[in-house]
């Protein structure tokens, strides 16, 4: 058997994530499962019919503790004392990766972040992961138990399984858990249209775009197609847009339908952010550069020809 | 009273390595040394050097010492921060530490943080670009018993704290942490300043101080790893591009979206 406690998020609904479903499905493929999901707050709706053996509410954090995690570093911890899983599933979000670390290093439990694979073995378990920025695959088998592990969203699809889980509120003993670092501010950027994590088309801008300016253009496009802008780190680091559009592995996710590559070299730290999208297409002027062994079409050419008729037809065709 | 600040440094493959130069060596699980191409200090660690150097040029006293596990040291690679304006350079060198994972690597870096401290300030990248993990210096707060704050890309000095600015997806959080305190630097911080000669000339000058497993009163054995490392490999990529030519390139552009309607993807 292999007990596995999965720690849930919500999305901005309040709902189950659409990674934390994905983590179920990866807890089920394991040999002979049971699995107990912990969430903070009170159980949800789409809780009650999770493919799971049990659900365990944890009371929610206060505002002070965001970003900081130390009282989900100490429930969970808790729970693990009580429940001895031999697997304990995070997502890699800023919560899962801050907290599975701190976790797994509080206790001395081996911990393996962001795995695309996880599967069972004679001896335990065996997880996958990229390196080096996505430029090769390290597979690594974890004897000791529990193993803490963070799990890349999109490496599973989500199930099509019910189940009826039983609902318990674990109460932690509440003694000191802070150590003393507090947040007394979060200051966000209210942003209209799609969010680019769920967006179905991304037009993403890099360093061949040369300053910020052209950024208008690929506004352009994605408000024809419904869709939101991104960049590479190259262009952020540039000032050209903010940090907070970077695609890849130090950036956001995307998995849309369409994913332009305009002045993008298609590093693997990049692709890590975009490769899950259903048709990569890359403008770039050079025919050798790596974008072109990732996408499904490209043209080889400047931007600067290329993306005005480009955009137009665009617009003819939406017409 | 000087402030006293470690910075965690590794030394990585330069991941600016062109893809054809990464190859592995699948008998030994390890990546081949790119030909011509020099290891680097991990990137995101030169951000943390920097984030201690704005700290000084803030106008606080402050101490830079920069702490590598290790082996195989380049010392051209190692001496950039030290180049950059970092005060001194401890290795902790063993041809062992070639083969522990992280768990072994935070149990050695805080030995010799706390023999080499007390620290006020202990600072590190926010991941390393060869394994990716992200959670060496998470680790060592834990072990530490340290306040942690990760992906830090602003920090100021008060007399016993610091206030911090921490990203987030959309935005940042606003932070103030005790001193002590461990934090990961994200290069939304800013680019890590270039050496200029004077730097370069003292760093020349500068000896690493060297620590061994026996100074740190570990033996190899203490230090073994939890994930077993059995396979490295590069993925096979079967993509095939379909290149639009059109008689221009503003054709072109035009036959590419036409081809994507085709394709009913726009
Ligand atoms: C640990 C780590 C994490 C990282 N995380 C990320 C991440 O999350 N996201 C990310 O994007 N990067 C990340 N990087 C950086 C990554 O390795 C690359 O350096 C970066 O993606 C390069 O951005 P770029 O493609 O815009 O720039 P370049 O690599 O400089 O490419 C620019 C491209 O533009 C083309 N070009 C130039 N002019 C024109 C023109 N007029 N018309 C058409 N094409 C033109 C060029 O041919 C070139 O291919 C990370 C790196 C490390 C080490």
């Amino acid at each position: 058997m292999t007990s596995i406690l999965l720690v849930a998020e919500r999305d901005g609904q309040g709902e189950i994530s659409q990674s934390t479903l994905q983590a179920v499905a990866a807890a089920k493929s394991l040999s002979d499962s049971q699995v107990t999901v912990a969430i903070e707050g009170d159980a949800v709706k789409s809780g009650a019919s999770l493919a799971v053996e049990k659900i365990v509410t944890l009371s929610p954090t206060d505002s002070g503790d965001a970003g900081i995690y130390d009282k989900a570093t100490y429930d969970i911890t808790s729970l693990i004392s009580l429940i001895n899983p031999d697997l304990v599933l995070f997502n890699k979000s800023d919560f899962g990766s801050v907290v599975g670390a701190r976790l797994a290093f509080r206790s001395d439990y081996a911990f393996a972040a962001d795995c695309i694979e996880i599967s069972s073995t004679v001896t335990g378990l065996s997880v996958t992961r990229p390196v080096y920025g996505g430029s090769a695959l390290a597979e690594f088998e974890i004897a000791s138990t529990p193993a803490i592990v963070t799990l890349r969203a999109g490496a599973y699809e989500t199930g099509t399984d019910t189940g009826s889980p039983i609902i318990e509120a674990f109460n932690s003993d509440g003694s000191v858990v802070g150590q003393g670092a507090t947040t007394t501010d979060t200051v966000a950027e209210a942003r209209d249209g799609v969010r680019l994590e769920d967006a179905n088309f991304v037009v993403s801008g890099g360093r061949g775009l040369g300053g910020p300016e052209p950024f208008s253009l690929l506004n352009e496009l994605a408000d024809i197609l419904g869709g939101a802008v991104g960049a590479s780190r190259a262009a952020c680091d540039a000032g050209w847009i903010d940090h907070s559009y970077q695609v890849g592995l130090t950036g956001k996710s995307v998995n849309p339908d369409v994913y332009i590559a305009v002045g993008i070299s298609g590093a693997s730290q990049h692709m890590s952010g975009c490769s899950s999208s259903r048709a990569i297409v890359a403008i770039n002027k050079d025919g050798d550069s790596n974008i072109f062994k990732e996408a499904r079409f490209g043209v080889v050419g400047d931007w600067e020809k290329v993306l005005p008729s480009f955009l137009a037809t665009v617009r003819d065709l939406k017409a | 009273m000087t402030f006293r600040i470690v910075v965690l440094a590794k030394q990585v493959p330069d991941p600016e390595t062109p893809p054809s130069q990464f190859k592995i060596d699948e008998s030994t699980n390890s990546v081949f040394p790119p030909n011509g191409v020099p290891p680097v200090v991990n990137g995101f660690d030169l951000n943390a050097v920097e984030a201690a150097l704005q700290l000084r040029d803030a106008g606080a006293d402050v101490e830079i010492t920069v702490l590598s596990a290790g082996s195989e040291f380049v010392m051209d690679a190692m001496k950039k921060p030290l180049a950059m304006g970092a005060d001194r350079l401890v290795l902790i060198e063993d041809s062992s530490l070639g083969n522990i994972d992280s768990s072994g690597t935070v149990k050695i870096l805080a030995a010799a943080i706390e023999k080499d401290g007390p620290y006020d300030l202990i600072l590190g990248g926010r991941q390393a670009s060869d394994w990716d993990q992200a959670h060496v210096t998470l680790g060592l707060a834990e072990v530490m018993g340290l306040p942690l704050v990760s992906l830090v890309q602003k920090l100021e000095l008060n007399s016993d704290s610091v206030a911090l600015q921490r990203v987030i997806p959309d935005g940042y959080q606003v932070i103030e942490a005790p001193i002590p305190v461990v934090l990961t630097v994200t290069n939304e911080l800013g680019e890590p300043r270039y050496p200029n000669l004077r730097g370069i000339m003292q760093a020349s000058r500068k000896k690493p101080e060297i620590f061994t497993l026996a100074d740190l009163g570990f033996s190899s054995g203490d230090l073994a790893p939890k994930l077993e490392l059995k396979k490295l490999y590069v993925p096979e990529s079967n993509r095939q591009v379909e290149l639009i030519e059109g008689e221009d390139e503003p054709d072109s552009g035009k036959q590419l979206a036409l081809r994507l309607r085709e394709e009913k993807l726009i």
